[in-house]
């Protein structure tokens, strides 16, 4: 929604988190983790480049609002147990 | 609690734009992890300078100044100036810049800024050619490589130039700390991040920045391409401490071609151009160990 | 304290006065002597600021426009070539919305190398969003820089703005100049606060990417600034006056205007030279007029067009031009006056390009044209004055 100059600041200062932004919307793969094969090894959490994978005892949880798909965890998931599904798919 | 190997604060929020898989992201968000939330950055025109997102959307936990494309050297310097004369302590000056903005257009303002000994810590984000605006090649681009100002064609015009080595010519301006770091090895990252905050005087990092679209590979690669830098030599981790260099991980010495074999922009090759290119990266790499040894 | 200076070192003076906290320069013919003097400022502890030795122009301003996001009041001096070097980084300091104050030696563009005075440089950053005023003195010089902070960090107004020095004419003249007590100045000028600034443990991003949908409010209320910046100017000179016994006669300065048939505009040193072709014409009987072009931006307009029901011819001169077109002065007063019922016949002036002299004599002939140009009701618009070869030397 465009804001009136009246309810703008001078000059474009961004002060809200990056959250407003949907970004999971852009997925064509859709991360899926075994978690009875998950070995707490924590690489899919320390390589994910938009930090969507949040740690709870040492177990990946993807938000996948924000989660764009692109594999690395899957890749290097040490278990192999974080699979890439078609987004629709089951 | 698990254990993990990096600091698990973040400094980053999830909703960037950057592009998935971006290794840029990565950059950044191991780069904050090093230094902490009293960071204040200036950013030229870059990726980086799109992917906080558009007004107000930030994806930052520290404060961004967004500066002209050539002017990252002078915009450090400026912020430097402004907390020394209002006696703004405990904080970390940050130009982060891409390789377009490092070794071509804003070399001139870095160059000033290393001389000057302003205390503040150069990133370039190395991912190396104009990626933000569509993947043209910069100073940074590799021998050989394929760009959309590189195009190849009947004529073979892809790359002819060897890549700028930013490292030398920072190393020449006699700055206290220089370091590569790799997104493969965010534990060596951090750690450099962190020793590069305790100094003073112009610090310099030089990170390998994989990019899925400009390097023609599935995104899921980009750690795997990074990793594959380090293990083959071509983009080896060391840093220049006082004038000290050491190497922080010595690589498998994995050949080049499994490195290049999994990009695009190189598919062009034959296979004399991939021993030309091997034969360069063992030559480099043996001077890397001498200049160790000799403690250069 | 009154003391014998160069404009250059009213200038340094000036930002001296206003507390400067934040300085990067670079050198460059005829401003060099403005960052040596504020160099010895620095250096000898009379001046409590960060004086950056960047490597060129560009890194000038943008180093300027990184310390006053954090906060710092900021200075820079500059010219011709430097200037212009600058003009991206111009546009970025007015359009963050911060009040630095600059001054620029205003001189030449190459080539043919010339180190001497022209406006073409200054006017050439007429759509950066800079205010410029243009100074006919040493003591303006030091003075329009005190006021010129105090208007540029108005809550209303946040824009920068540039002093315009002529080279040599004034860079390199010493007059007697009065420079201000500390306390007084203080005492005018308070410490720059701006309401936000890039400080740690603030996550916010300055000047960051907006979409087509948001772009033109911020650019309208930059407008709106510079519009309302006119208005501030007359009330920060007024205040001036009180605190300082010393004014300028606004953004428009008209000399011996209110009974004169005819007026020529100019701006910089020259305006004072044809103060004195007005006075010795005047004598003469002749009723004619200078109005002082103060300010180019904000530009003023009602004045202009109060000026302009008055006379019945207004000559407009130049120093600089617009290929393809007349002086930007001239174009810009001209469309300024023509909604006027009763306007003037106007013409225009290109003289004293690349620090060719405009001499009393020059000026006179100048005077006299207008009349008859007034007196035919028209004519040529364009005039180049003393270039040789052309039918009509001037001298």
């Amino acid at each position: 929604m465009t804001k009136s100059y009246e309810e703008i600041p001078l000059t474009p200062i961004s002060d809200s988190p990056s959250t407003m932004n949907m970004t999971g919307l852009w997925r064509a793969f859709r991360p899926v983790v075994d978690i009875s094969r998950c070995k707490k090894c924590t690489l899919c959490w320390k390589f994910c480049p938009d930090g969507a994978i949040t740690l709870v005892d040492g177990v990946p949880v993807i938000d996948l609002k924000y989660c764009k798909g692109c594999g690395i965890c899957a890749q290097e998931c040490s278990a192999e147990c974080i699979v890439m599904v078609p987004e629709g798919a089951e | 609690m698990t254990k993990t190997t990096i600091p698990e604060e973040e400094f980053t929020y999830p909703g960037s734009t950057g592009c998935p898989g971006c290794g840029a992201n990565l950059v950044m968000r191991y780069l904050l992890k090093g230094l902490g939330d009293r960071t204040v950055l200036s950013i030229p025109a870059c990726c980086w300078a799109v992917m906080p997102g558009y007004w107000p959307s930030n994806c930052l936990k520290v404060p961004i100044l967004y500066t002209a494309f050539e002017a990252t050297g002078a915009g450090i310097s400026g912020l430097r100036a402004a907390y020394d004369a209002k006696g703004v302590k405990d904080v970390t000056v940050v130009g982060f810049a891409g390789d377009g903005g490092t070794v071509d257009i804003g070399l001139q303002a870095l160059s000033g800024a290393a001389e000057r000994q302003t205390d503040a810590i150069y990133v370039m984000y190395d991912n190396e050619a104009y990626m933000n605006t569509g993947i043209q090649r910069s100073g940074a681009t590799p021998w050989g490589a394929w760009t959309t100002t590189t195009p190849g064609g009947a004529t073979k015009n892809y790359k002819h130039e060897p890549k700028k080595d930013i490292m030398a010519i920072m190393q020449a301006h006699g700055i206290p700390y220089a370091a590569t770091v790799s997104v493969a090895h965010p534990e060596d990252f951090v750690k450099k991040a962190q020793k590069a905050k305790s100094l003073k005087g112009l610090r310099f990092i030089h990170a390998l920045s994989p990019c899925p679209p400009g390097w023609r590979m599935s995104p899921q690669l980009t750690v795997e391409v990074a990793r594959l830098a380090v293990d083959t030599h071509l983009f080896p981790l060391y840093e220049i401490d006082d004038g000290r260099l050491r190497i922080t991980r010595k690589g498998k010495g994995t050949p080049v071609k499994e490195y290049l074999k999994i990009q695009g922009r190189f598919s062009h090759l034959d296979e004399s151009q991939v021993d030309s290119i091997q034969k360069t990266v063992d030559e480099r790499w043996a001077k890397l160990l001498k200049r160790e040894s000799e403690g250069a | 304290m009154r003391m014998v200076m160069t404009g250059n070192y009213a200038s340094a003076y000036g930002a001296k006065a206003s507390r400067a906290e934040v300085i990067a320069a670079y050198p460059i013919t005829p401003q060099t002597s403005i960052v040596e003097k504020l160099a010895d400022f620095v250096s000898s502890g009379e001046m409590n600021a960060k004086y950056i030795p960047v490597e060129s122009e560009h890194s000038a301003m943008a180093a300027c426009i990184a310390a006053e996001t954090a906060g710092a009041r900021t200075y820079t001096a500059t010219s011709s070539h430097g200037l212009t070097l600058m003009h991206e980084v111009l546009m970025w300091a007015s359009a963050a919305r911060l009040p630095i104050v600059m001054t620029n030696v205003s001189r030449a563009m190459a080539p043919p190398w010339s180190v001497w005075v022209d406006h073409m440089d200054s006017v050439a950053q007429r759509d950066t969003g800079w205010m410029q005023f243009f100074c006919e003195s040493n003591q303006e010089v030091l003075d329009t820089i005190i006021m010129a902070y105090k208007v540029c960090e108005s809550r209303g107004v946040m824009l920068p703005a540039m002093i315009i020095e002529d080279a040599f004419i004034l860079s390199h003249t010493s007059e007697p100049v009065d420079v201000p007590d500390q306390e007084i100045v203080d005492s005018f000028l308070p410490p720059y606060n701006p309401e936000l600034k890039i400080e740690p443990g603030k996550a916010m991003g300055f000047g960051s990417l907006v979409r087509p949908d948001q772009y033109m409010e911020f650019r309208y209320k930059a407008m709106q600034a510079m519009r309302d910046a006119h208005d501030r100017f007359l009330r920060v000179e007024k205040e001036f006056k009180q605190v300082f016994g010393r004014e300028y006669g606004g953004l428009l300065d008209t000399y011996r205007c209110d009974d004169a048939e005819v007026v020529l505009v100019a701006a910089g040193s020259t305006a004072a030279t044809a103060k004195d072709v007005v006075d010795a014409m005047r004598e003469k009987g002749q009723p004619v007029g200078l109005a002082r072009l103060r300010a180019f931006r904000p530009f003023p307009h009602e004045e202009f067009r109060a000026l302009a029901s008055k006379v019945s011819g207004m000559g407009v001169l130049d120093r600089s031009y617009t290929f393809g077109a007349a002086g930007a002065f001239y174009t810009e007063i001209k469309a300024s006056v023509y909604s006027c019922q009763k306007r003037p016949v106007m013409k225009n002036y290109i003289a004293g390009l690349g620090g060719r002299d405009i001499t009393p004599k020059i000026l006179e002939k100048i005077f006299e044209d207008i009349q008859l140009t007034a007196k035919r009701g028209g004519g040529d618009e364009v005039e180049w004055v003393d270039v040789a070869g052309l039918p009509r030397r001037w001298r």
